[in-house]
């Protein structure tokens, strides 16, 4: 209880530390999401709007890796990263690019499905009636992707939650580095393990206020 | 000229043909409906004029130039006409973007599009839907937005896939008021596909029976009432009256008909010996209690079997040595008091049957 106490004291007090993390974990994990949308919309779109041999095998990968252990992502990059790695030369390890990286690949597949899943909601009479309207095959993606706007965005947003929540591979490629690699999810391990509560505490706060707000837009969404 | 010529088209999903050898042509300006029952293949006709689908074989040709089966030339030549579909679907944005949507997949300047769309929306009678999203519209709202969004690309060709389908009579009414209206000011060319044939004789210059995936006859109204080239298409619209008779006698284009020992008078070329269906549509006959002098050659005593009210007109059964479906509105029903079992004479003109050659069976 006394833990819980001072923990809200580190929040409303906007502890620089609380503050850095917290602001760390947003970003990290907000530019892998925009990084990932930004490939996984328009490759999902070209797998939906595409027919071609070996599709349906395509997507059971695809939902396969949704399962894909944080860990494994990890030690995937941690191997390939090393600066005995074939990509030791970048000297990307330990730093917040390794853990966008991560991040990315973790939920790519995510949102690669759920994307094509989004896609697939638009019903074929509104492709048909978009083309028969004169809608040139561009234009009937663009209006297909628009129609399955909030669907997508519920996709990014599940895609973001998965990001910030996850622990093995941020701190696997991150080193949970003070001051330079540290977040949310990491801290809390870190610290928790140390006995320093109050600091978990307050961090794990911040990332159940940050659920719910996902929450929240997610139940506004999904009602449009 | 033609303005869309359908040549030898044959169309299959999977192993199951849907449109066998299809020849049809629409001039330009014309209103033509295809009517057939509900799986007649009407709509993967329709798809295939809107350049949707590519059919296994045969040619479509527009504007007498044969469109190629694929490249950019469908595109071009897709976006002179429009497509209703028969389930209206409405993207889900604004009624005032649903409507826009395609002006601007042709690159049209944002001020004619704001002018054409407001005009487009007053004529449908939508005007203060603008911002409406059209999914919160109901059916018949969502299909007049649909043909607002046809309408507003004043296409060459319309094409309507049952555009009254599921709606009430007052939508209904207004859709098909539009309709005609467009068809008449603007001089559009419309192809029509319709289960409901009164909505065909009604809008249609020209009509198709569509049956089982072959265009099996194709005229006016009355041809294709009055005159059906089949029993397939006596039976599709509405030619209650079929009966298998032989050609006994024929004086000078009045022949005498046997239908299962009766002699009744039809107007035909056909020689005495062949085997015949004689269809006379149930409104044509007259009912009365007692016999009257009339133009009409056939005259017959019947017993009433069966009467049926059906709103404003009644259906009367009755045997006259053979049985006969009769149409009669509900007032003369009434005053002549039909009922079950009573005597009445059944009058018909010798104009008033059509006679089909038999097809035998193998």
């Amino acid at each position: 209880m006394d833990g819980l106490t001072k923990a809200i004291e580190l929040l409303i007090s906007f502890d620089p530390e609380v503050m850095e993390i917290a602001g760390r974990s947003l970003s990290i994990s907000g530019i892998a999401c925009l990084l990932a949308s930004l490939i996984c919309i328009p490759l999902g779109s070209l797998i939906h709007f595409h027919h071609f041999r070996g599709k349906r095998v395509l997507i059971n990968i695809i939902h396969t890796l949704f399962f894909l252990p944080t860990v494994l992502v990890g030690l995937f990059l941690l191997v390939l990263l090393s600066r005995t790695g074939p990509l030791g030369f970048s000297g990307i390890l330990f730093t917040p690019t390794a853990m966008v990286i991560g991040q990315m690949i973790l939920i790519t597949p995510l949102l690669l499905g759920l994307t094509i899943s989004a896609l697939s909601g638009v019903s074929d009479e509104i492709v048909d009636t978009a083309t028969s309207l004169g809608a040139s095959g561009f234009q009937t993606v663009w209006l297909v992707l628009r129609e399955a706007r909030y669907a997508m965005l519920v996709a990014v947003l599940i895609g973001f939650g998965r990001a910030i929540s996850e622990v093995g591979c941020a701190v696997m490629v991150g080193g949970n580095i003070k001051g330079a690699t540290r977040v949310i999810t990491g801290v809390i391990t870190l610290e928790a393990g140390k006995g320093n509560l109050e600091l978990a505490m307050a961090l794990g706060i911040i990332l159940l206020f940050l659920a719910l707000i996902i929450n929240i837009v997610l139940n506004r969404l999904q009602q449009r | 000229m033609s303005l869309i010529e359908i040549a030898g088209i044959t169309h299959r999903y999977d192993e199951r043909v849907v449109l066998q050898n299809i020849n049809l042509s629409v001039d330009r300006g014309n209103v033509f409906a295809l009517i057939g029952p509900t799986g007649a293949g009407k709509t993967t006709l329709l798809r295939i004029m809107d350049l949707l689908e590519v059919p296994g074989k045969g040619e479509i040709y527009f504007d007498g130039k044969c469109i190629p089966r694929s490249g950019k030339q469908r595109l071009e030549i897709r976006r002179r006409m429009s497509f209703i579909h028969q389930k209206p679907q409405v993207f889900n944005l604004s009624v005032y973007d649903n409507v826009a949507c395609g002006l601007r997949w042709r690159g049209e300047e944002k001020d004619k599009i704001a002018g054409k769309v407001d005009h487009i929306l007053e004529m449908v009678g939508l005007e203060g839907y603008e911002n409406r999203n059209a999914r919160t519209l109901s059916g018949g709202e969502a299909q007049r937005v649909a043909l607002a969004r046809s309408l507003v690309l004043e296409p060459e060709v319309l094409l309507l896939d049952e555009p009254t389908a599921n709606l009430d009579p007052v939508s209904t009414a207004k859709i098909e008021r539009l309709i005609s209206y467009v068809a008449r000011q603007r001089n559009t060319t419309m192809i029509m596909a319709t289960h409901d044939m009164s909505q065909g004789q009604q809008l249609a210059g020209m009509i198709g029976v569509l049956l089982n995936g072959r265009l099996v006859q194709t005229g006016n109204a009355t041809d294709i009432f009055h005159s059906p080239q089949n029993e397939e298409v006596a039976h599709f619209v509405g030619m209650e009256n079929i009966l298998e008779g032989i050609i006994v006698a024929n004086d000078e284009g009045i022949a005498t008909v046997n239908i299962g020992g009766n002699a009744i008078r039809a107007v035909s070329n056909h020689p005495p010996g062949k085997e015949i269906y004689a269809c006379i549509r149930p409104e044509d006959i007259t009912l009365a209690l007692s016999s009257t002098q009339s133009s009409a050659r056939n005259s017959f005593q019947a017993k009433i079997t069966q009467v049926i009210f059906l709103g404003p007109l009644s259906r009367v059964e009755i045997d006259c040595g053979f049985r006969l479906v009769v149409l009669v509105t509900k007032i003369s029903a009434e005053e002549l008091n039909l009922r079950a079992g009573r005597e009445v004479y059944a009058t018909f003109k010798a104009t008033g049957v059509h006679i089909m050659k038999r097809e035998i069976s193998q």
